[in-house]
């Protein structure tokens, strides 16, 4: 394995989040905050362990799938590591397991925290953990890859290995364009979510925060109320955005590249937004009882399916007093997601639509033995080979969840807590049910489980394989 | 710029790394998904599985906003139509692989009525290339600049010349002539030399000389200089063809040794002067009998690169004294076969491939100074050809004065027919054709040889 060229990249993604460390402090300026030098510090140290691990580019910058793989495995575990040095040793979360575990739920948007309440901490500290939603949102990887002039062209690996969906594609001949444009979608995204929440009325800071949670689907909220006490407006253009960040990029570049059409006929889409139409309704008609109109009903059933879909994780309301079937109705989305190629978690609707294809062919076959059917997705046919690792994505998510479940519940919490802890983490969601609702938090695990739903957030956000390749000894055989 | 390269064969991957190398954008079309994975994967260029001929395959990789489609499929006539389709999709140059003897006879027809750029054949250049070696049989590679009135020559040192353990700026003066010493290659190293690198035997040097001042150095050198009245060339495919078909007009007799019997009945047609034999050429009992000790000269041509390998070995054993010259299709293990004496290597992708970038390279070029010829002599060494222009800063001043690059070299200098091999103190002028040798690629116009 090129050992020096994974260096190099980890150096360079750790001193990226050197320089972004740094955006937390003009807040703590405007704020009169004191916490400047503890994000001073934390910066300092990484930029100081990135230059120790690689001073010059390598020579040999050949990538390979394996160092694609462990390059973007160990890029998230010590940007976690460093993103949790300024909670920690300002002793807004003494303890190292909780800061690590707000950190990382932080750059894996899931959302998920372990603390009770978030209007004392200091408004730098709240904005650079809703940042760490926007930098782990498209990734930090790409973000390498598109201002970075690495001469190999191997860089595909890399991004194939962070992009989520079954088979990562380039929108252009060039990886770096590629990684360009879907930064700048991201960015416009952004900003017009800030915009719009802004000029609604919503204070600038709790805009700022609110878009970052968006852009990335994570979740952290800046009031203890989550999203609850904002505005209708407020909420409204939430829900919305949500839902876009939940559309495949693929689709906004064919709009930019002038194919409206090809866009608009976007299988997945339809299916993502077919999926929240259904869903909202059902909610909706569930929870009248609960809201004064059948508007309100609409809007936070709205809010809540759109918000759990993309795995985002805000709440205005505590879904976790809404009667079983609307509730089924949620866990059921964490585990469907949002589409491929954009910032949710999850499963992912393509791939939940192939396997649905999968078995309506497969039964097909039983009644019609010698029948031939080719499975398609957005018109063309699926390879084998996607077909194949969609099944082995499938059994090895199932594997993990199904740990991590038996290791959790050593804590022996109830069973619901347990199976949606684990749930709302590897789906990279946030809240879930009864003691991890929506009012509750995290803190009350034990650190065996933490650490356990610390992997979950991992693996779920990175797909799976990155992670789990990393504890796998023949990654690190010399030999192939 | 935006370029199209349909088929994924050796050609095309071998563009595909050239032109990618050099910034532009590139899809690859071909039917075949593995192939392109494999290609997709290691190259940061576009992949897309499709039929090149279809319009709709073509506009889904971008036909419209393209600059260049470079057709390169085996079939010549889906290169035809890829190249017909484009231009009407949109309005970019084409480019067409077309080998077939029989559409060669008409390629400027071809050409000017389906509205191409440029066409493409692989075989037809190589044997160029052959029939030059063949007439100046001491050189192991001839690359031709100035419509052919300077050559860039490469040649071994042998053993006991006078070359040997001399230093370059001392050659010209010890043996009397007047020649530039552009590149030495020694085992895997290829180096621009400066005045005060020492020569030894065994080394490929590559030199620019006119034609009358090479023969002068060869024969001062003690380089074997045979004439060759008699070739061998095994196998019978498309390149024995050409290079039999340009040896027509000398007195050099050609014997041609092929396998299947309808493939002779076809040479025998279309090459009546030459001796057909119908045989397996990797049978070493029909080689003796058929002269291969006493040829001047032996062409392994056949379609299997190892095949051609060893019967080089096998007629060198035999027969040392003769021009050997092999055709090796797959570009793979460079270094291994460098380091073999095989005599010539003829590559026919790498010419093709050296043309095509050179026409790339002119296509982004306007004003200043084009690019009329490129080579790439050796392994990261391009020999380039520039007509210059109009004055620009490399223009009216004293060699030696100009910053060049560094592994940089000005080889020639063609003013109006004359060649000038340069010492520091000549000038470039507007309307010269100047040859850079140089290690630096993607060199666009004559200026980018300053610092």
């Amino acid at each position: 394995m090129n050992r020096k060229m994974v260096f190099y990249i980890l150096s360079w993604v750790l001193r990226i989040e050197a320089i972004l460390m740094l955006l937390p402090i003009i807040t703590a300026v405007i704020y009169k905050e004191h916490d400047i030098l503890y994000f001073l510090a934390s910066a300092a140290g990484c930029a100081l362990f990135a230059f120790l691990i690689s001073l010059r580019k390598p020579k040999d910058m050949k990538l390979y799938t394996r160092e694609g793989f462990v390059s973007v495995a160990l890029s998230w575990v010590l940007l976690s590591f460093f993103g949790c040095l300024p909670f920690f040793i300002s002793g807004q979360i003494p303890n190292l397991v909780d800061a690590l575990f707000e950190t990382v739920s932080g750059f894996t948007t899931t959302g998920a925290s372990i603390l009770s309440e978030v209007e004392s901490m200091p408004h730098c500290m709240l904005l650079w953990r809703s940042f760490t939603h926007w930098i782990g949102g498209m990734g930090i990887l790409v973000f390498v890859l598109a201002i970075l002039p690495m001469a190999g062209a191997d860089n595909i690996h890399i991004m194939r290995a962070e992009s989520p969906g079954p088979s990562v594609g380039k929108l252009v001949p060039k990886v770096r364009s590629t990684a360009k444009i879907l930064y700048s979608i991201y960015l416009i995204l952004t900003f017009t979510e800030f915009v719009l929440l802004a000029v609604g009325g919503m204070p600038v800071f709790d805009a700022i925060c609110i878009s970052f949670g968006t852009a990335g689907t994570g979740g952290f909220a800046v009031t203890n109320a989550g999203l609850g006490g904002y505005t209708v407006y407020q909420q409204a253009v939430t829900s919305i955005f949500m839902i876009l960040f939940g559309v495949n990029f693929n689709v906004y570049f064919l709009f930019y590249a002038r194919k409206p059409k090809d866009a608009l006929k976007s299988e997945e889409a339809r299916a993502y937004l077919l999926i929240i139409l259904a869903a909202t309704l059902l909610i909706t008609w569930n929870v009248r009882g609960y809201f004064a109109t059948i508007f309100e009903s609409f809007h936070h059933s709205l809010f809540q399916v759109a918000s759990i879909i993309t795995t985002t994780g805000f709440a205005t309301q505590d879904f976790d007093l809404w009667p079983s079937f609307s509730k089924a109705i949620l866990v059921f989305l964490m585990f469907v997601g949002a589409c491929a190629g954009s910032t949710g978690g999850g499963i992912k609707v393509s791939r939940i639509s192939i396997l649905f294809k999968t078995v309506m062919k497969e039964m097909a076959s039983m009644i019609h033995p010698n029948s031939v059917k080719i499975i398609k997705m957005e018109g063309k046919p699926i390879e084998h080979n996607v077909l194949r690792s969609i099944n082995t994505y499938l059994a090895t998510f199932i594997m993990i969840f199904v740990a991590s479940i038996f290791i959790v519940s050593f804590d022996d919490f109830d069973l619901e807590t347990t199976f949606t802890a684990v749930a709302a983490t590897f789906n990279n969601i946030g809240p879930g049910l009864s003691a991890v609702g929506p009012t509750r938090n995290f803190g009350d695990f034990s650190i065996l489980s933490k650490c356990v739903l610390i992997f979950d957030m991992l693996a779920g956000r990175l797909e799976l394989f990155p992670i789990v390749l990393l504890f796998s000894p023949r990654t690190w055989r010399k030999q192939l | 710029m935006k370029i199209i390269i349909v088929g994924c064969g050796k050609v095309g991957v071998t563009l595909t790394e050239r032109l990618n190398a050099e910034g532009h954008d590139l899809t690859l079309i071909d039917k075949d998904a593995a192939c392109l994975r494999t290609v997709a994967d290691r190259i940061d260029v576009m992949g897309l599985e499709g039929n090149g001929v279809s319009y709709q395959t073509q506009v889904e990789a971008g036909v419209k906003q393209a600059d260049l489609l470079i057709a390169t499929t085996d079939s010549d006539e889906q290169n035809m139509l890829c190249c017909l389709m484009a231009r009407k999709a949109g309005d970019c140059h084409t480019i067409a692989r077309i080998r077939d003897p029989e559409y060669v006879r008409e390629v400027q027809f071809i050409r000017e009525e389906l509205n191409m750029s440029m066409v493409i054949n692989p075989e037809q250049e190589a044997a160029h290339e052959v029939s030059r070696l063949i007439k100046y049989p001491s050189a192991i590679k001839i690359d031709s600049f100035a419509k052919g009135r300077v050559d860039l020559m490469k040649l071994m040192i042998p053993e006991g010349s006078e070359l040997d353990g001399l230093k370059v700026f001392e050659v010209n003066t010890k043996l009397k002539c007047r020649i530039l010493i552009c590149i030495v290659e020694r085992g895997d190293e290829v180096i621009i030399p400066g005045g005060d690198f020492e020569l030894k035997a065994g080394d490929k040097l590559s030199i620019t000389a006119d034609h009358k001042q090479a023969q002068d150095f060869f024969k001062k050198a003690h380089v074997p200089a045979n004439t060759i009245k008699s070739i061998l060339l095994i196998g019978g495919g498309k390149m024995t063809y050409y290079v039999a078909k340009l040896l027509e007009e000398t007195n050099i007799s050609v014997k041609i040794i092929e396998r299947e019997f309808a493939t002779c009945q076809k040479l025998s047609e279309m090459l009546p002067k030459a001796m057909i034999i119908h045989g397996d050429g990797t049978d070493q009992q029909l080689l003796l009998d058929e002269g291969i000790e006493q040829c001047d000269a032996i062409a392994t041509f056949t379609g299997i690169d190892e095949e051609n390998i060893m019967l080089s070995l096998y007629a060198h054993s035999l027969n040392p004294k003769a021009k050997m010259i092999t055709k090796i299709n797959r570009i793979g293990f460079d270094n291994v076969i460098r380091s073999m004496d095989l005599g010539s290597v003829i590559n026919p992708q790498l010419i093709s491939a050296d043309r095509i970038v050179t026409y790339v390279r002119a296509m982004q070029n306007s004003v200043g100074s084009n690019i009329e010829t490129l080579f790439q002599v050796a392994e990261g060494v391009e020999a380039l050809e520039f007509r210059v222009g109009s004055d620009s800063a490399v223009t009216d001043i004293e060699l030696q004065q100009l910053m060049l690059k560094q592994n940089l070299l000005v080889a020639c200098i063609n003013r109006m027919g004359k060649i000038i091999i340069p010492n520091g103190q000549d000038h470039i002028q507007k309307g010269d054709t100047v040859i850079v040798v140089t290690t630096h690629s993607g060199l666009n116009d004559l200026k980018d040889i300053l610092k």
